[in-house]
């Protein structure tokens, strides 16, 4: 990957300076500076909650800042709504969809902006032939005409890097633009990314991950806790240091690593099979081991997690704990049995907010704390001041709402009601997904904690260096099936990316 | 061919299948059933609700309901009837203007407060309902304005033929393009789709939900006052309880049409074809002698049936990961 | 990780200080204030056989509202209750051709409320089909029924001790309706508010995925809440017709309106997640009140409907007004 050798000092053409942005009760942006340099891409760095996603709308006009100036070329401006930051070549790729399922893919990147006919009514045939002329350009192939909700995941994103560029942008903003994206495409969004420098435009890149920022960017700014901490160009600082800047701490072990004595075994699949989701699923898991299910996005492992604790029904497959059949055909059966998931999707799957926090905690522990179906407040504080201590909860009381809290102490909630049903087996999807650099370091180590008291972990990763770090074993799936179980010298970033692509050993 | 794809989706083309083997059926027993003149007449007696229920397709297309466009049509109907008694000489024109206009004002009060106070329509317009029919008794007193109290240009403009078809026919037919076009070809037509499609991605594509949603209304509200005078006009009559429970039949008539009360789906063939469905069965209960007391189960039983179908047409279907299941499917 | 271990309160605001701000208090100075108005404005209003004819103005609805409240909290809604109540009536008033006894009419009464309200749930929870539409389309559907049964006749002659149900009274003032009443708010109230099966309402009325993935039987959950509304439309079938004495297919119709204005102007959310029994019990008060008020200075139904109406709307858009002025003024 070429990069830009002379980062000439010129003007940005996008600069922010002492720039505010408050919601009630939160400073979301404290006076921050920013500047978006032409034909440079700049990777914005933070922790969850450091002010990158609120930054974003700020410069694409959804946010107004209460404080602070706007510069464009060096000019002060403001962008009230959303047309005047696109009209001023202000385009982005954000990380949720922002797309129209049920709308044509010409629709869904000309929305808002279709090109009209002299009665002022759209021009569908220009706006079919431009988005047809757009998706050549990335080198997508997909029909204009086409509904979007017919596409696959990958085509629709390209689908919205399209829309992004269908203005005449002068600066692309990119937030997380890699999350769903395979090896493959992620070497074509780099390539993209060139094309863009090469013709002037400013980039912002937001990343979780610094292999891609050191890969791809040419200069750095970091937030935390929504202050710009420095900025800078990426040669002259090192992976270390960014990650300093961004907690202001330095974060030695992130995967703590301790030795353990893995003990009998304490859950067993067998046979286990779905008609379009996962076939011949077969392994075991030993009590206080950390067992890694690594695969590609779309490999089958949640659905996999998701049918062994009863969400979807198995065709077939026998599962044992403690070496007793257990027949699970539902969460509720999953928890009875000592089996707990803790889903990737935490805000959606994991917190009740509008409930208080000892309510979420105690809920899938009624049986334990009521009396003959009725409620004992008594004995649900009691559960619930138990746990949230020991997960060193910040909250002002008990029966605070728990949306309330911050998301970090709003996933401790969520672990605290799992490990208050005192399970067994543990699987975590994706547990440390889209966490910043400081928190992940604490998941880690409390699972360490977890597997030396006796719980057995399934841990479903897709980052390699967390399956390397924390797996006792690591299992490997591919297109719904294991294809490889791995441990000690076997276990090896090569290999597990073989297994996972399925790249034949030459 | 694109256009073509387009303008015939394969759920409308099985609902214009069932709505022509449907007439043909009571054909079978009364062959003059289908006959162009029946046909006419089937066609101008749906005319109102077909033109409510291109206001409701909107509405529900924007992820809202209207239940208030019964009163509203009522209301706006007495109104336009009051005047008519009291300034006779009122050219037909006039009068529509301001059905219109009453109507977009009371579809305006849904709009607001839907929009600026992020309401409930279902709340709103349960309340507006209510309302609206309370401001009928009100006004009129609880008196009936009849017949001989309307002006001969008044009541016979829906009635008026032109190649063919009366007026109020002809009137049905022009919103249907009117609406077509607003829909398709129109920014702001897309953006009902957009808006309740997607409200969350909506708003960082420059939409304003809740203006786009208030917008509805009030093309909602136009119609249902639209058609209050045009309902009065060709009843010749004028009182609190007219189109008593109508408005469950609109949302029938969209329901049937396909239009998805999530939000972001419907067509207006698919409307359109709701309402003649609903029509259709209306107008062939006395011919094959069933009392017209089955047309409300029948409604409740085709909107079950249509709320199934549409779910299951609607359904995405699970991600297919298995290789050999894939070639299975 | 932090080495001093901090505590927690379980409570930050005491208990008293909540109900002092809570809605429920605010309706109850509602209803007191409607009250006072009311004995002024007609001198027949303070007498007790008064108050108790005007209960009559809301407990059939309320036995409904109750279960609805629950149904709305978990995010669900049925509109078709007015239309079960037609349909029940009327297959009482067919059994009451038939021949049959009071006791049976009762059993009846409520078999066919419940078996109304099951074909809801299976259409809800098994079918996975849209509460509003749904029910949309049985109220159609119930009603349709009852109208091909009797088309514009009616159904009369109840027996002469099913007439108790609408029209007795179990001690004094109090009628069988009202004792029914306070006996159907005990029993939601405790079911609501002190129940894991309460408790799992409110968690599927905020976060369904969240509360499945809990171990909470949604699905269970929902069906039961659709069978508990056809049942208490049962019940208030069987009141009203026996109030009325006689079966209509016209009968309650428009009720369902009246019932979520109560539910709603009780404070529960009409998306979902809260709400309580009291706040719909103080709410049954407050409508009962202001229709026997406006009864008593002759106000036309219709024209007390816009009050409903407006009351509707009010509830729910007050508050946010107050909130955004308060906003814009800081």
């Amino acid at each position: 990957m070429q990069k830009t050798e002379s980062l000439s000092e010129a003007t940005p053409i996008l600069s922010l300076s002492g720039v505010s942005k408050v919601f009630p009760g939160v400073r979301a942006l404290d006076q921050v500076k920013l500047d978006l340099y032409p034909g440079q891409v700049t990777a914005l760095i933070g922790e969850n909650g450091a002010g990158k996603s609120t930054v974003v709308k700020v410069l694409t006009g959804i946010y107004q800042p209460e404080e602070g100036e706007i510069q464009l070329d060096g000019v002060s401006t403001t962008f009230p709504t959303a047309h005047h930051a696109s009209d001023a070549g202000i385009t982005a790729i954000h990380q949720e969809t922002v797309l129209f399922d049920d709308l044509s893919v010409a629709e869904n990147i000309f929305i808002g902006h279709a090109p009209r006919t002299r009665f002022g009514l759209i021009d569908t045939n220009r706006m079919q032939a431009k988005a047809q002329t757009l998706l050549d350009g990335i080198g997508a192939e997909i029909d204009p005409s086409v509904r979007l909700r017919d596409l696959g995941i990958a085509n629709k994103h390209m689908v919205a890097i399209a829309r992004a560029l269908s203005i005449d942008a002068r600066v692309v903003i990119m937030d997380e633009p890699t999350a769903a994206l395979s090896h493959k495409e992620i070497g074509e969004l780099y390539e993209l990314v060139e094309q863009l420098k090469s013709q002037g435009k400013a980039i912002l890149f937001i990343s979780h991950k610094f292999d891609e920022i050191f890969e791809i960017a040419d200069r750095f700014t970091v937030f935390r806790d929504g202050q710009f901490v420095s900025d800078g160009k990426l040669a002259d600082t090192n992976e270390s240091e960014l990650v300093k800047m961004m907690v202001g701490r330095s974060v030695d072990q992130i995967f703590p690593k301790r030795k353990n004595a893995a003990g009998e075994q304490v859950f067993q699949v067998t046979g286990y099979a779905h008609p379009t989701e996962f076939d011949d699923i077969n392994f075991s898991l030993r009590q206080g081991e950390i067992l890694g299910f690594y695969g590609l996005v779309g490999a089958g492992r949640s659905e996999l997690m998701q049918s062994l604790i009863g969400i979807t029904t198995p065709s077939k497959g026998v599962c044992k704990i403690e070496d007793e059949i257990v027949i699970i055909r539902s969460p509720a059966d999953a928890i009875s049995n000592g089996l707990v998931y803790v889903p990737e999707d935490r805000g959606k799957q994991g917190a009740v907010i509008g409930l208080p926090i000892f309510q979420n905690v105690t809920l899938p522990s009624l049986g334990q704390t009521s009396h003959r179906g009725f409620l004992r407040m008594a004995e649900e504080f009691k559960l619930a001041r138990e746990y949230t201590r020991r997960l060193d909860l910040r909250a002002a009381a008990l029966d605070q709402d728990v949306g309330e809290l911050s998301g970090g102490n709003q996933q401790k909630v969520v672990i605290a009601k799992w490990l208050a049903t005192q399970p067994k087996v543990i699987i975590l999807d994706e547990p440390t997904k889209g966490i910043d650099i400081g928190s992940k370091a604490a998941v880690h180590e409390f699972m360490s904690d977890l597997a030396a008291q006796g719980l057995s972990v399934i841990m479903v990763s897709s980052e390699i260096p967390e399956i390397m770090g924390m797996s006792d074993r690591a299992i490997v799936m591919r297109e719904g099936r294991i294809v490889a179980e791995l441990e000690g010298k076997d276990l090896t970033p090569e290999t597990l990316v073989r297994h996972a692509a399925g790249i034949k050993e030459t | 061919m694109i256009m073509l794809k387009k303008l015939i989706s394969v759920r409308e083309t099985l609902l214009l299948g069932v709505v022509v083997s449907l007439a043909l059926l009571i054909a079978t027993r009364f062959p003059g059933f289908i006959a162009p003149g029946n046909l006419a007449n089937v066609f101008n007696d749906t005319s109102p609700l077909i033109i409510l229920a291109l206001g409701q397709m909107i509405v529900i297309v924007a992820r809202c309901i209207d239940l208030s466009v019964a009163a509203n049509l009522a209301l706006t109907g007495m109104i336009v009837a009051m005047l008519n008694t009291m300034m006779p000489g009122l050219p037909v024109v006039v009068t529509l203007t301001i059905a219109v206009a009453i109507g977009a004002f009371l579809g305006a009060i849904n709009g607001i407060f839907v929009w600026k106070l992020e309401i409930p329509p279902i709340v709103v317009t349960l309340g507006t309902m209510t309302i609206f029919r309370g401001v009928i008794f009100l006004i009129s007193d609880g008196k009936w304005v009849n017949a001989h109290e309307m002006s001969e240009s008044f009541t016979s403009f829906p009635r008026m033929e032109l190649l063919g078809l009366p007026a109020l026919s002809w009137i049905a037919v022009l919103v249907a393009i009117a609406i077509w076009l607003l829909v398709t070809r129109t920014p702001m037509g897309r953006s009902f789709y957009a808006a309740g499609g997607n409200p969350h991605a909506a708003v960082y594509t420059g939409i304003d939900v809740g203006k786009t949603q208030f917008f509805a209304f009030v093309i909602s509200g136009a119609l249902a006052g639209l058609t209050g005078y045009l309902w009065v006009a060709r009843y010749a009559v004028a009182y609190v309880d007219i189109a008593g429970g109508f408005e469950l039949e609109v949302v029938a008539a969209c329901v049937i049409g396909g239009i998805s009360i999530a939000g972001g789906i419907g067509t207006v063939a698919g409307a359109i074809l709701g309402a003649l469905f609903l029509g259709v069965i209306k107008n062939a209960l006395p011919v094959i002698n069933v009392s017209p007391f089955w047309q409300l189960a029948i409604s409740g039983a085709a909107i079950v049936v249509a709320v199934t179908l549409n779910a299951r047409a609607n359904k995405t279907k699970g991600r297919v990961i298995l290789k050999n299941a894939e070639h299975a499917q | 990780m932090s080495i001093t271990a901090r505590e927690i309160p379980d409570r930050l605001t005491s208990s008293t200080s909540k109900v002092l701000r809570s809605w429920e208090l605010l309706l109850l100075g509602v209803a007191v204030g409607i009250f006072v108005l009311n004995s002024l404005s007609s001198p027949y209003f303070l007498d007790p056989w008064s108050l108790s004819d005007a209960t009559f103005n809301f407990t059939e609805k309320a036995l409904i509202a109750f279960a609805m409240a629950l149904l709305v909290i978990s995010g669900e809604i049925d509109l078709s209750v007015a239309s079960i109540i037609a349909l029940v009536s009327t297959a009482m008033g067919a059994a009451l051709q038939l021949g049959v006894g009071t006791t049976e009419l009762v059993l009846i009464g409520l078999t066919v409320g419940l078996l109304c309200g099951a074909f809801n749930a299976v259409l809800v929870t098994v079918m996975g089909l849209p509460s509003i539409v749904v029910t949309i389309g049985t109220m159609s559907l119930f009603r349709g029924i009852s109208y091909i049964v009797l088309g514009d006749q009616a159904f009369r002659g109840y027996p002469a001790d099913f007439s108790f149900f609408g029209q007795g009274y179990v001690f004094w003032v109090i009628s069988f309706e009202f004792a029914l009443f306070v006996a159907f708010a005990i029993f939601y109230a405790v079911l609501l508010h002190r129940t894991n099966f309460g408790r799992s309402i409110f968690a599927i009325g905020n976060n369904p995925t969240a509360a499945l993935f809990s171990g909470i039987r949604v699905q269970r959950v929902k069906f039961i809440l659709f069978l508990l509304t056809g049942l208490m439309s049962g019940f208030a079938a069987i009141c009203l017709t026996s109030r009325l004495g006689s079966t209509r297919p016209s009968i309650g119709i428009g009720m369902e309106l009246e019932v979520v204005t109560m539910v709603v102007l009780g404070g529960v959310n009409i998306l979902g997640g809260s709400g309580s029994i009291p706040g719909v019990v103080i709410a049954a008060f407050v409508m009962g009140l202001v229709t026997f008020g406006l009864g008593l200075l002759n106000v036309p139904g219709i024209v007390m409907s816009i009050f409903i109406g407006l009351l509707l709307i009010g509830v729910i858009a007050l508050p946010r007004l107050v909130q955004q002025l308060s906003q814009r003024l800081k």
